[in-house]
């Protein structure tokens, strides 16, 4: 697969558009799903990421103007994106909900797409935009019997047929197999490379860490982390850890992490040991060393904080 | 043909809730050219037939399906997004699916009507019942296509609209004949070609003022709300 053979259409505009939040809520009734958000999104790729239910998706239709903000504004070069379909011609949407109109061709749908656009030479741009994600070769298929990866590229090119300064893109990894989200990634980092804004919305952090170098961090509705993707991971990295160990010895296995410089603290209860460590990297290069040293061993090891809302609220309070 | 209805179009005859159109007008041509065979006088069975089944029953059930049907079911499995992020002013959203859905009912239902109009009394009389079903075609998918962008369940709306409002209170309650796409329906047609067949208490100029106000008035409505057209608040 020849991932670098297709080029996006060379930018006219050096200076790229902004996309602007400026003290963004929305909620419904008391439920608060977006909490004043402010941010300034430019040319480049950027990573929205947060865990299920964050808010990721309801900041990204605000962004696309199709939900109006409870409070502040989103601007697309100063113009509102809410009530303003004038904004769509810098601006491509691809929702994470698969929605296509099943029973069109996905040439059918994209060059429809261009023609809504009202672009000058609608063929030109639909077969483009159709080379851009590699479907040529089932262009001509109904898109009803596409795979989930497939359909996902149509919707790609379709909000790609009008070369769109700014793409907002919900989840766009989500049911696509490891080639496919390679072939994704290379293309968005082309684009973003090519001056375009890029956002694309995700709660697995190792697609965001692959794809960009910013990153906005959401946790329960509100901006937690902003910045450079390395900077908020050694944060992540370098977090108070929490294990629960269970062993033949408990007690002396709890004698012996004590003296670790890696463990802060350890408490000896019913159901084993659990462990709180400073250096999650060193601590787990120890243990495999303590344990058998002293003839005890390990039966389970379970880090009882590993899931991403523990991640990411670690980070609301840093 | 604008892309806008070449897509509804192709949505609307494509999908499998199309062959709902089928049955009510079979239907009414059936138990037409059924009466007329075994010789049943028309003043008996035209009533019943044209007005009791086609213009209460047949025309806004069908004007139901495919009105709510041109934008609802594309709202519903979220297509309609693609057809939003254009730069199109939404007007030139509206109007295409609702000269689609005006014109698929009117073709379902007029010709049917045409031919039970003829076997029931005369030519004028079916081309009369094809005229005023396809101004109230027209009404109805107005009224039932701003109902889609208004509410989640448009059709059980627009059910509760033709079978309580029109269908029930219509005979108890005559005021609410003024507010009654039907009456408005049966007064034109009436006004087309007088005959005994039809009979209603609304007056012609009533009739068309009216039929005219809910087809712009909630046009306009359904424009609006399609401005202002907000994707499901679900996170996920």
């Amino acid at each position: 697969m020849s991932v670098t053979s297709v080029e996006p259409k060379s930018t006219p505009a050096p200076t790229g558009s902004r996309l602007d939040l400026a003290g963004v809520s929305r909620w419904y009734g008391n439920v608060v799903a977006v909490n004043d958000i402010s941010m300034s999104l430019g040319p480049g790729v950027t990573g929205l990421l947060g865990p299920n239910g964050a808010g990721k998706t309801t900041l990204l239709h605000m962004m696309a103007g199709f939900l109006a903000p409870s409070r502040g504004a989103v601007t697309l070069d100063g113009a509102p994106t809410w009530r303003n379909p004038e904004v769509y011609r810098r601006l491509g949407l691809v929702s994470e909900r698969e929605a296509v109109h099943t029973f069109l061709t996905a040439y059918e749908f994209v060059l429809a797409s261009a023609r809504l656009h009202r672009l000058p030479d609608p063929t030109e741009a639909a077969r483009r935009a159709i080379a851009l994600v590699e479907l040529e070769g089932a262009q001509s298929r109904r898109i009803g019997t596409y795979s989930k990866g497939m359909r996902q590229r149509a919707r790609v090119a379709a909000a790609l047929v009008h070369d769109p300064q700014v793409l907002l893109l919900d989840e766009p990894f989500n049911g696509m197999d490891p080639r496919q989200r390679l072939h994704m990634m290379d293309l968005l980092h082309r684009l973003g490379g090519a001056g375009r804004t890029i956002l694309f919305s995700s709660h697995i952090l190792e697609e965001v860490e692959q794809l960009s170098g910013t990153v906005q961090v959401m946790v329960a509705g509100r901006l937690a982390a902003s910045g450079d993707f390395r900077t908020i991971r050694r944060l992540m990295t370098n977090r108070p850890h929490v294990f629960a160990i269970r062993s033949t010895d408990d007690r002396a296995l709890a004698v012996a992490l004590m003296a670790e410089p890696s463990v802060a603290g350890v408490e000896l209860g019913q159901a084993g040991l659990t462990v709180r460590v400073s250096d999650y990297g060193a601590f787990t290069r120890a243990l495999p060393k303590i344990a058998p040293a002293r003839g005890i061993r390990v039966r389970q090891l379970v880090p009882e904080d590993e899931s991403l809302e523990s991640v990411f609220s670690y980070l609301v309070e840093a | 043909m604008s892309t806008v209805s070449w897509i509804t179009a192709r949505g609307l005859l494509g999908r499998r809730r199309f062959l709902l159109l089928f049955p009510l007008p079979v239907l009414l041509v059936l138990l037409a050219v059924l009466s007329r065979v075994l010789g049943v006088d028309p003043s008996e069975w035209g009533p019943s037939v044209l007005v009791g089944l086609g213009l209460a029953v047949v025309l806004p059930v069908i004007a139901l399906i495919v009105g709510t049907g041109v934008l609802g079911a594309e709202i519903d499995d979220g297509t309609v997004v693609h057809i939003l992020t254009k730069p199109l002013p939404r007007w030139q959203i509206v109007l295409p699916k609702l000269a689609v859905a005006a014109g698929v009912t009117a073709v379902t239902v007029a010709v049917p009507l045409y031919v039970a109009g003829v076997l029931a009394s005369s030519v004028r009389v079916g081309l009369a019942l094809a005229a005023a079903a396809s101004i109230g075609a027209l009404a109805y998918c107005a009224l039932f296509l701003a109902l889609s962008l208004v509410t989640r369940r448009p059709v059980l709306l627009g059910l509760v609209y033709v079978l309580i409002w029109e269908g029930l209170l219509g005979n108890f309650v005559s005021g609410t004949k003024v507010l009654s796409i039907q009456q408005y329906v049966i007064a034109l047609a009436d006004r087309f070609a007088p005959t005994e067949l039809l009979a209603t208490d609304v007056s012609v100029p009533v009739a068309a003022v009216m039929s005219t106000l809910i087809a712009v008035g909630f046009t306009a409505l359904a424009v609006d709300r399609l401005r202002s057209f907000s994707v499901a608040g679900e996170t996920s």
